[in-house]
């Protein structure tokens, strides 16, 4: 493999890791300011437990997600550099803008939430776990302007520089509010309410099964699934929206998402398939007509196919279809059971169906699963352009980078990640064994000051 | 107008990273001097001196770069495709220091414990190494073809010249943490750590007279401008007062005013290099006229212009929050049940 391979090879990896973290964040964020401030509202010892023991679940996904973030920021240089050299003048202002307005915001507040429980008083102490959840937003919504960009270009010019064309910024708003940023933005944001709601459905569910802390785990169930299945339908709707901006915007992704072919011809919609390329026929369940109408209200409308494009500018279909389908299959399943445990809850006797409460216990992977199969659908269906019909991915690869060593960073980042997530996984089951209430300090807290002669142990 | 955003730019990078090295270094220092101690519960009280911080210090590198990105975007593309392996390792050494101190209180096992202490010890030292390295190849300058992209090739990266600034940069760091330490510290521990200040003050003095030896004899290129305008060599002077200043401080147990006389003289060293380089960034030792400078590797000047209105609202709010949570950390460290 070249450099461009192992350099894509590397950046899908690298993102495709770092994204298990930060919906978790995002979304647990969301989640410890409602507890917090229902702490402060009822002064209930539980909602109190229940802010200090997702707190410390919270710690371990942001730390992962910081680690493992600055080699995104990183890898735009290392990797893409002709690409950095084409739209630094665009590009690194939401960059910039990501750390200023939001990494300085959550990481000092972090301190505050994590240490300082003792130090300052119980409002200045929410006020900090709210600068937190805002500056996880903030990435969130700088990150997105600056990918919408790529995908859908706006506010900008090409000029000549020093003998290379490059793109300059020629309105600034119109960079940040480009066509899909609103759009994309609150999907990324509800993906990650869910991730959150659904972690702590998860762990509510499992207590309750277990009959450990049952009355702390009935209300994290209660509380997750309204947020869950808030979040679930919102997503149903946003992803909607989605479609139809991707549909004026990117309709090369909008057809490979349906593995629509004709170039210009209603457009059926696939419940689940299989894309064969060459003969251009999608195998599985159809409703004829669907997309079209989803599209524009209307089975005989026709939908732009990817015949309408020259076979180089084409994404690959079929792992377009799939990640998609499984996304929206996986959506689809989530309103279901939360729905249904809405039902229940409303009934009364959600916490006899023991069954339902299994499946809460799994579905924390659900969200975690779409979100990554989302931004698969999104960043493969605009293939082959990094720069959406400006620049292609392959014009972006630094130059002079050896192949060696980005295939010897990859084994690097390979094993590394194994080993993080691992321990993560690890971590993250010891502290719900644990449980909400005392934190469990391995060594007793020594009371004095520590002499030399004083030690623990004598 | 755009020439004076290029060289607004070029101070407010300075001031980002000069602001990362000083915080983040005695980050770094701590780690470094965290195996000296054997003893577990003081190991935590070092840990947990950065404990509270060590996160958002690195936030400075990440904005660093990001405003790199924007202001200099020629600049970002050749430098961190160049340098590739030290990024990346330093990627390694930033995640490995990062979840060690995570991870390491975590669970009781002694063998965990000394796992993660080992790691966090090496991803400081490592990470001082490299940065420094960086900053040495960065003041040596490196082979640029017309395009300005990098092509020494990796060995180049190893010069003696950077892996000295290297050193040097490991020794800084470790002294500006013994210093950070002795601040917050207190008992036996605090006393022995007095006695680690001025060793590792030695150390760096010998460091640092060899870099400036080195530095004179073959970075010709970065002695022109104070030549040029002897006036800058005042920030030399007052870099050695305020180092000459250290060891005067802690005798007199005035560890606060040391602390600052050593975040002085980082902030002095990189405005050495910074006003060596102007107005390049990139020194093109092959062929100074493919220098990357301020004017030929920036960004627009409209970018540059947003981007200081951004700067402008942002970096106030940034500083007062920032101030007011290491007020709330302040005083000697303590271990409670939050703590790492």
């Amino acid at each position: 493999m070249n450099t461009l391979w192992l350099s894509r090879v590397q950046f899908g990896l690298t993102i495709s890791f770092h994204y298990l973290f930060p919906p978790l964040s995002i979304g647990l964020g969301v989640m410890m300011v409602v507890m917090e401030a229902m702490y402060l509202k009822t002064r209930k010892k539980v909602y109190e437990s229940m802010t200090r023991f997702w707190t410390r679940i919270f710690a371990l996904t942001f730390g992962l997600g910081v680690a493992t973030g600055i080699v995104m920021e990183f890898e735009f240089g290392t990797n893409w550099a002709n690409y950095s050299r084409f739209v630094g003048d665009v590009f690194g202002a939401p960059l910039a803008s990501e750390g200023i307005f939001a990494f300085f915001l959550e990481s000092g507040f972090l301190a505050v939430l994590l240490f300082g429980w003792d130090r300052v008083g119980p409002k200045t102490h929410f006020f900090s776990t709210l600068m937190v959840s805002l500056g996880s937003i903030f990435s969130a919504l700088w990150i997105n302007v600056a990918n919408s960009w790529m995908q859908t270009p706006a506010g900008f010019h090409l000029v000549w520089h020093n003998g290379v064309v490059r793109a300059q910024i020629t309105n600034f708003w119109q960079v940040v509010f480009n066509p899909s940023t609103v759009d994309r933005l609150v999907h990324v944001l509800l993906g990650a309410f869910m991730s959150g709601a659904f972690l702590v459905l998860s762990v509510g569910a499992y207590y309750v099964l277990k009959r450990r802390h049952e009355e702390f785990g009935r209300i994290c169930v209660r509380i997750a699934l309204i947020a869950a299945v808030i979040g679930a339908l919102a997503q149903l709707v946003s992803g909607d929206f989605n479609a139809k901006m991707i549909g004026k915007y990117q309709p090369a992704k909008l057809a490979a998402f349906e593995g629509h072919f004709p170039a210009d011809a209603p457009a059926g919609m696939s419940l689940f398939g299989w894309v064969d390329s060459k003969t251009q026929t999608v195998y599985g369940l159809r409703i004829p007509g669907m997309l079209s109408w989803l599209m524009y209200y209307n089975t005989k409308a026709p939908v732009i196919g990817l015949d309408h494009f020259p076979p180089a500018l084409r994404p690959p279909v079929n792992p377009v279809f799939q990640s998609y389908h499984a996304m929206v299959a996986i959506g689809m399943a989530l309103i279901f059971i939360t729905l249904l445990g809405v039902f229940y809850l409303w009934r009364g006797t959600l916490f006899q169906k023991r069954w339902l409460l299994w499946v809460f216990v799994i579905s924390v992977i659900g969200p975690e699963l779409a979100n990554e199969l989302g931004w698969f659908s999104a960043e493969v269906g605009r293939q082959p352009w990094i720069v959406y019909g400006i620049m292609k991915t392959s014009q972006g690869v630094s130059p002079h980078l050896a192949a060696g060593e980005v295939l010897a960073s990859i084994i690097m980042f390979g094993i590394m990640y194994v080993l993080l997530g691992l321990l993560f996984i690890f971590l993250m089951n010891r502290k719900i064994q644990q449980g909400p209430g005392e934190a469990v300090v391995a060594l007793p807290i020594p009371t004095a000051p520590v002499s030399g002669h004083a030690r623990l142990d004598a | 107008m755009s020439h004076v955003l290029n060289v607004i730019w070029f101070v407010l990078l300075g001031v980002l990273f000069a602001g990362y090295a000083i915080l983040d270094g005695f980050d770094f220092g701590v780690g470094m001097l965290s195996l000296l101690v054997k003893d577990d519960a003081e190991r935590r009280l070092l840990l947990n001196s950065i404990g509270p911080v060590w996160d958002g210090n690195e936030v400075w590198l990440v904005t660093g770069g990001g405003a790199m990105f924007a202001a200099f975007p020629n600049v970002y593309a050749t430098v961190f495709s160049g340098f590739y392996p030290v990024f990346m390792l330093l990627l390694v050494a930033l995640i490995f220091r990062g979840v060690s101190i995570e991870f390491r209180s975590k669970e009781p096992m002694r063998w965990w414990r000394n796992l993660w202490d080992t790691n966090f010890f090496i991803g400081s030292v490592l990470a001082a190494l490299l940065l420094g390295a960086f900053v040495g190849n960065m003041a040596y300058g490196v082979a640029l073809n017309r395009h300005g992209t990098y092509t020494g090739g990796f060995w180049a990266l190893l010069n003696p010249y950077a892996l000295l600034v290297g050193v040097t940069t490991v020794a800084l760091f470790m002294m500006h943490g013994s210093i950070y330490l002795v601040m917050k510290t207190q008992g036996n521990l605090h006393e022995r750590l007095r006695g680690w200040v001025n060793n590792s003050i030695i150390f760096f003095i010998i460091c640092y007279a060899t870099t400036t030896m080195a530095t004179l004899l073959y970075d010709r290129h970065l002695t022109l401008e104070v030549r040029k305008h002897p006036i800058f060599f005042v920030v030399a002077i007052l870099n050695m007062l305020a180092i000459a200043n250290i060891p005067r401080e802690i005798f007199h147990k005035r560890d606060f005013r040391a602390f600052l006389s050593s975040c002085f003289s980082i902030a002095a060293l990189l405005s050495l290099l910074a006003i060596g380089l102007f107005p390049n960034i990139v020194y093109a030792r092959n062929n100074p006229a493919h220098s990357l400078t301020i004017y030929n590797a920036s960004s627009s000047a409209l970018t540059l212009k947003i981007m200081l209105i951004i700067a402008i609202i942002g970096m106030p709010i940034v500083l007062a929050y920032t101030t007011y949570i290491y007020w709330v950390f302040r005083g000697k460290v303590r271990i409670d049940e939050h703590s790492y």
